[in-house]
């Protein structure tokens, strides 16, 4: 009986071939957004976690200046709180010596101290401003984990005999040298100062805010030399912790050397010095991004319901429209559940085919990238979509069923 | 099953004072207004009488299609108001081969298809449904029509798919609502042979009929008027050999 179900179902479908594919188009475009859009915010979540882990997820950053809120940015005054003025305290060489001891500040590996430096490049009546200008130490780019594609990475002797010398991101060397040039051993004229490139990085694209091959580096102590004048101040200090599961011991142990170095109390020393933690950093993008799956699978989901919807409405138009026909099966011997059986396989046969092809639709539309995000399909959303599209037949199928199932004979044969 | 008492053989259909009321208060309409009656099995009957006397309403309980307001309705000696649903199901399923006025084929399905359509319902198996259905489809000379659907078919070719539907499952009784209304005399010619053969074979067959010419090959008549029986008349006598459900 259940095959005979089957074709007479089948058959019942194939007599409204459009409306049963416009109907399955529904749970096909339901099924098709829940896979995609959770693929764009699977793929997205996992391009942010890569970049984020890409930088060094044992990578803490010490600037001054607290969370704004206070004062603030170019506000003249400044904000005096606690007795200390924020914009009087700045990171010294003896900050750096003092995170370097590996007794006071055990759990940090490496320690870089940046400048920045607003310079144009000149080379061959080509002008071009990287976007940063970066006077550091030789260990900053394994901390960072920038890599050399040709040349090389300056070396501490470099910083020790203030070498002019310099290492280029992609961009930077496309917009000063044009395609074809080797950039190596030429000399880029960075404001008054002639520095020779020695290296080229590795292009690492953009991390979705900047574009990180729109860079320089040079040793700190040549930037400080020839472009940010040699006041024995840092914008920015870098460290390695010696694991990722250390950072946030680090970030302790680095604010009770700074605290204790510009004399302020602990909670001062929060509030003036800001550490970037990139651990927790990934944490929170972490969670953003799950909000932003979660979103966008909703969205889907919706879009299913009101396919489900559209099941419904359909299957209760064919009832509606098939009053007679139930009346005709009724009078020659067939039993409630027959009818049930007929018009609830029919519903679920529509979403299941429309959940198939959808899953097939949401397979081929996760391979394009949207928005500049590779989606990376989720598993579990297959599943969840599919199963989701064949109880959304079966639920929105059970009530007009059920009201083709209960019509009595003779009711439903006077139909008109 | 309960015995007719003093009765032999124990008639196939047993009406005893059945109303049928439709609507409530001043809409409230009395189909039927209290019918008795026995058919034997093997008769012909055939039921007459003006337009809204009641004729289909009795036709639809006979047929278990509806059920009395009050009074009985004892089928092959079983009272179908004690049936459920599914019960009423099997005896429309098994026992009753019904034939509507408008011939209630199930559109765009084959001609074949319709004809099987009770033998799938009771659970007959593919192979010998086919052939059941095939000898039912020759018997009323459509052997060469079986995939057209009914939208192709004439109005006498779908009445005979009908019938072919109702005798298919071999069925004791056969009850027919007006099975000629529709038709030219010739094709009800057809039709009324088939039911004489039918009933030749030895089973009930009931029809409802506004033609005497149909009426004058049946072996008794019986008139309604106002939800009442008129008159019944038997013109034939009872043949010998019945068919037991
Ligand atoms: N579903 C219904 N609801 C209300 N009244 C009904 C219903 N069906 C039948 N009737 C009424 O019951 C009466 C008998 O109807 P029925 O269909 O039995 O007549 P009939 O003898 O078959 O007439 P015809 O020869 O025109 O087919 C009519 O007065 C009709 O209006
Ligand atoms: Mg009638």
């Amino acid at each position: 009986m259940s095959l005979d179900n089957l074709r007479i179902a089948l058959q019942g479908l194939l007599a409204n071939r459009l409306r049963s594919a416009l109907t399955m188009l529904g749970i096909l475009i339901g099924v098709g957004a829940v896979i995609v859009l959770v693929a764009v915010g699977n793929g997205s979540s996992i391009a942010v976690q890569s970049q984020i882990q890409g930088l060094g997820t044992n990578v803490l950053t010490v600037q001054t200046g607290g969370f704004g809120g206070f004062g603030g940015g170019g506000a003249g005054g400044g904000g005096r709180r606690n007795g200390t003025t924020s914009r009087s305290v700045t990171l010294t060489k003896a900050d750096v010596t003092g995170l370097g001891n590996t007794t006071l500040v055990p759990d940090v590996k490496e320690v870089a101290p940046t400048v920045n430096a607003s310079v144009t490049g000149t080379y061959d009546g080509t002008t071009y401003q990287p976007s940063q200008f970066v006077g550091t130490t030789a260990n900053y780019a394994q901390i960072r984990n920038y890599e050399v594609a040709s040349g090389s990475f300056f070396t501490d002797e470099d910083q020790a005999q203030h070498r002019k010398v310099v290492v280029l991101g992609t961009t930077v060397v496309s917009q000063l040298f044009g395609q074809g040039v080797n950039p190596i051993d030429r000399v880029v004229k960075f404001g008054s100062a002639r520095f020779r490139v020695i290296g080229v990085f590795k292009p690492r694209g953009t991390n979705g805010v900047q574009d990180q091959d729109d860079i320089a580096m040079a040793p700190l102590a040549a930037v400080q030399d020839s472009l940010t004048g040699n006041s024995g101040t840092f914008q920015s200090i870098t460290l390695e912790a010696t694991s990722s599961k250390t950072t946030d011991a680090a970030q302790a142990e680095v604010l009770a050397v700074l605290g204790s170095n510009h004399k302020l109390s602990s909670a001062q020393a929060s509030t003036t010095f800001r550490v970037l933690n990139q651990a927790s950093l990934l944490q929170t993008s972490n969670a953003s991004n799950r909000v932003f799956t979660v979103l966008l699978g909703a969205v889907a989901a919706i879009s299913l319901l009101v396919g489900g919807i559209g099941v419904m409405n359909i299957m209760l138009v064919t009832v509606t429209e098939r009053t007679r026909e139930i009346g005709i099966r009724k009078a020659v011997g067939a039993k409630k559940g027959d009818i049930l059986g007929q018009f609830l396989v029919e519903a679920v046969l529509l979403s299941l085919l429309g959940g198939v092809t959808g899953v097939v639709g949401g397979l081929i539309g996760s391979q394009f990238k949207i928005v500049g995000i590779t989606p990376v399909v989720a598993p579990y959303s297959v599943g969840l979509a599919f199963g989701v599209a064949v109880l959304v037949g079966l639920f929105f199928g059970i009530y007009p069923a059920n009201r083709a199932a209960s019509m009595r004979p003779i009711d439903a044969l006077r139909y008109e | 099953m309960t015995e007719e008492p003093r009765r032999l053989p124990t008639p196939v259909i047993v009406v005893h004072q059945v109303t049928k009321t439709y609507g409530m208060g001043d809409t409230e309409v009395h189909a039927l207004a209290g019918v008795s009656l026995a058919i034997q099995r093997g008769d012909f009957v055939a039921i007459m009488g003006a337009s809204g006397s009641g004729k289909s309403t009795l036709m639809n309980i006979l047929g278990c299609l509806d059920l009395p307001s009050t009074g009985r309705y004892l089928l092959d000696g079983v009272d179908v108001q004690g049936l459920d649903e599914t019960q009423l199901a099997e005896v429309r399923n098994r026992k009753i081969g019904f034939i509507f006025q408008s011939f209630n084929l199930i559109p765009r399905t084959s001609a074949i298809a319709n004809v099987e359509l009770p033998m799938v319902y009771a659970g007959v198996k593919k192979a010998e449904r086919r052939e059941r259905a095939l000898l039912a489809m020759e018997s009323v000379g459509l052997a060469k029509r079986l995939n057209h659907t009914p939208a192709e078919l004439s109005g006498g070719q779908q009445q005979r798919v009908a019938v072919a539907r109702a005798i298919a499952t071999n069925p004791a009784m056969i009850l027919a609502d007006e099975p000629t209304g529709n038709l030219d005399s010739a094709a009800s010619a057809d039709v009324l042979d088939l039911f004489e053969a039918l009933n030749a074979e030895g089973r009930t067959v009931v029809l409802i009929t506004h033609e005497n010419e149909v009426a004058d090959r049946a072996k008794r008549v019986i008139r309604l008027r106002d939800g009442r029986i008129l008159e019944d008349v038997r013109n034939q006598p009872l043949a010998p050999t019945a068919i037991t459900a």
